[in-house]
């Protein structure tokens, strides 16, 4: 067993238990944590197949974004995790049965013969070539036009979302920090002038 | 790897409309609510500048650039500057609408360009990638337009719809594009076009691609079965944004049809002729016949466009040349009949009152003769009684589709029509024959006012002279297809 092997079973492994403490956890924070684990896994393995782009956009994306997005969620609303265990039992048929075809479709898949030809004419890629490197020359260039498009979705979508859920309520008690920042000590404290003890 | 930098004059239009709306979004921030009418002039102006940008660099030939991605064919200018035009009208029509309910802010114009941009993209998209980001471009900003009334649950209610519609037929369409990228080998429509007529391309897959393709492409034009959207989304939205809805995004569609069947799959027209038949034959059936039982005259106007496209649908399905110019001209007028329609509604509703039912417009020859007679004309026209654009536009579909050999075809589009007249004409009788039910006098903007006229005084000027219309249709449709 060569070292490359030993990696990648430690990699597998840990994602496998990262993967059954998402499901078995008992505390919604705890899960998503381990999803946690299961993303940097992940990105490890892709490290591996020498796909550093996918392994640093996973671990800047989703690590990075969508998952401390998820733990706000999750902390902030509370979710009653024995309510939503409801019913556990009388969906578990269904459920086994979609996890039963599934299994058997991917071994199905797994064990065809076209499957094992996959990747066998591929050549390594030599040692100079970097994907995120070629993946930048071919957005910036070939595909400028598509990425600007895309670009400007993304400003729809930031307008949409503005126009959307901005709203000026009369009775919402928001704060002007360029008020705050001309209050004078006078409008605070007052200063009362008293006469010390000595005097009397 | 070599690069060589885009050539950027054909795209002038689309970078400048790109800059204007940035600077109107910038621009918004900074005018108070009492100038507001400033957002609307200098979105009024960047349609003008880049219609003016589009005229000016016309060329006969096809010029593409950003290695194939666009195109620029006069198909590709004439059917711009057709969309602008509607925008600009669009704009001209619901602004005092809009200021009444709140919708006048600098976001309303914002996805309102947005969405044109989205159009123009659409229209001049030579390659799947592109065709499939103004898609989205496009959708996106009708999404939010429609939602932009907020503590209306309607409008909610339509932009939930809508939205998850639209993504459900952008799954379908990138489906079957996928299949196409799998049979051909290459995104580049052109490239697609030439491999398929080779005949190396495996026909199954094809044809499978080309099943999801004509659904996703049915949900966008809005036509049976793939309709449920238009209805819902045209009543609850707002009725500017249905304006909106109804008028330039049809234009987008018929050049979606243009350029990825007719363009990227002319050769398989045996295949989806079939299939465009059907949809069309339910299309023509379902419009007509369930508008005679609206009371709800969006709803009305709803099903009108879905039997309208079904019309269009036979322009395109007949597989020729002058097919294809009928159903650029059917376009063209369809949405300046619509425009006028949606005109006459915008005008009619004041602050708090929906001019959307049937009986709103009761008598109103007694309340305003003049904008009864823009009605009338409006609703020859959709009817397609002569004298008027709609009658030529239903007449070169129906000779393209004759052409084609599609006798029964055509039998039953004009039974068809006849039904549809019935819920036209009864339009012109509540506002001719029967009293009013509503005192209120109508006040109009001036631009309103006039650019209704002169929307109406088209439709008829058209219906006398159609041929200039005729003629620019067929111009850029030889030259965009045949180079």
């Amino acid at each position: 067993m060569d070292f490359t092997t030993v990696i990648f079973s430690a990699f597998a492994l840990t994602l496998l238990g990262a993967g059954m403490g998402v499901i078995l956890s008992r505390n919604p924070v705890h899960a998503a944590l381990f999803l946690v684990l299961a993303f940097f896994t992940g990105a490890g393995l892709w490290m591996m197949l020498e796909a550093e782009f996918l392994a640093i956009t996973l671990v800047l994306v989703y690590v990075g974004a969508v998952m401390v997005l998820f733990l706000f969620v999750v902390m902030m609303l509370n979710v009653d995790l024995d309510r939503l265990r409801e019913g556990f039992w009388q969906h578990l048929p269904l459920g086994a049965g979609v996890a039963l075809i599934m299994v058997a479709e991917m071994v199905l898949v797994v064990s065809s013969k076209q499957f094992s030809k996959l990747g066998a004419d591929l050549q390594p890629a030599s040692e100079t070539v970097s994907n995120t490197r070629d993946l930048g020359m071919q957005l910036y260039t070939h595909y400028v036009y598509p990425f600007e498009l895309a670009s400007v979705i993304l400003l729809v979508a930031i307008v949409a979302a503005i126009a959307l859920t901005l709203r000026k309520r009369k009775d919402s008690k928001h704060l002007d920090p360029a008020q705050q920042v001309l209050v004078k000590a006078s409008d605070r404290l007052r200063i009362v002038s008293m006469r010390s003890e000595g005097d009397q | 790897m070599t690069f060589a930098f885009p050539n950027l004059v054909p795209v002038l239009p689309e970078i400048f409309l790109l800059t204007a709306l940035c600077a109107i979004l910038i621009l918004d921030l900074f005018v108070s609510e009492a100038n507001r009418f400033l957002v609307y002039a200098f979105s009024q102006l960047t349609l003008v500048v880049t219609a003016g940008l589009l005229v000016m660099g016309a060329t006969g030939a096809p010029i593409s650039t950003f290695e194939g991605m666009f195109i620029d064919d006069p198909m590709a200018r004439t059917l711009k500057i057709f969309a602008i035009l509607a925008v600009a009208l669009m704009l001209a029509y619901s602004r005092s609408y809009n200021s009444s309910r709140g919708l006048s802010r600098g976001e309303f114009y914002v996805l309102v360009l947005f969405a044109l941009l989205g159009i123009m993209v659409m229209v001049s998209a030579n390659h799947f990638l592109v065709l499939y980001l103004g898609l989205e471009l496009l959708s996106l900003s009708l999404c939010a337009l429609i939602a932009l009334q907020r503590d209306a649950v309607r409008a909610t209610e339509a932009a939930m719809k809508y939205f998850v519609l639209a993504a459900l037929a952008s799954g379908m369409l990138l489906y079957g594009m996928s299949m196409l990228y799998g049979a051909t080998g290459s995104l580049q429509i052109p490239v697609v076009a030439s491999v398929i007529q080779s005949g190396t391309a495996d026909p199954a897959i094809l044809v499978f691609g080309l099943v999801f393709i004509v659904a996703g492409l049915s949900f966008k034009l809005g036509v049976v079965p793939f309709h449920m959207w238009v209805p819902d989304v045209y009543e609850g939205a707002p009725t500017a944004v249905t304006l909106f809805v109804g008028s330039a995004p049809k234009i987008a569609a018929f050049a979606f049809f243009m350029r990825l069947l007719v363009g990227g799959m002319g050769s398989m027209v045996t295949d989806w002729q079939p299939m465009l038949i059907i949809v069309s034959v339910l299309s023509m059936l379902l419009g007509n016949v369930t508008a005679i039982a609206q009371t709800n005259i969006k709803r009305m106007l709803a099903y009108s466009t879905i039997s309208h496209m079904g019309y269009l649908l036979l322009g395109i399905l007949s597989g020729t040349d002058a097919g294809y110019s009928s159903a650029m001209f059917y376009v063209a007028s369809y949405v300046l009949t619509t425009l006028g329609g949606f005109g006459i509604i915008l005008l009619m509703s004041r602050e708090g009152f929906e001019a959307d039912r049937l009986e709103d417009l009761k008598g109103l020859n007694k309340r305003s003769p003049w904008y009864a007679f823009m009605m009338l004309v409006v609703m020859i026209s959709m009817a397609g009684i002569p004298v008027s654009v709609g009658f030529f536009a239903k007449l070169s579909v129906l000779s393209a589709a004759l052409d084609a050999g599609l006798t029964w075809l055509v039998v039953f589009a004009v039974l068809m029509s006849l039904i549809g007249a019935f819920y036209y004409l009864r339009v012109i009788k509540l506002m001719y024959m029967d009293e009013p039910a509503d005192a209120a006098p109508l006040i109009a903007d001036t631009d309103h006012r006039v650019l209704i006229s002169v929307n109406g005084a088209a439709i008829l000027a058209l219906g006398i002279l159609p041929q200039p219309l005729i003629d620019l249709c067929t111009m850029a449709i030889t030259q965009s297809l045949r180079g």
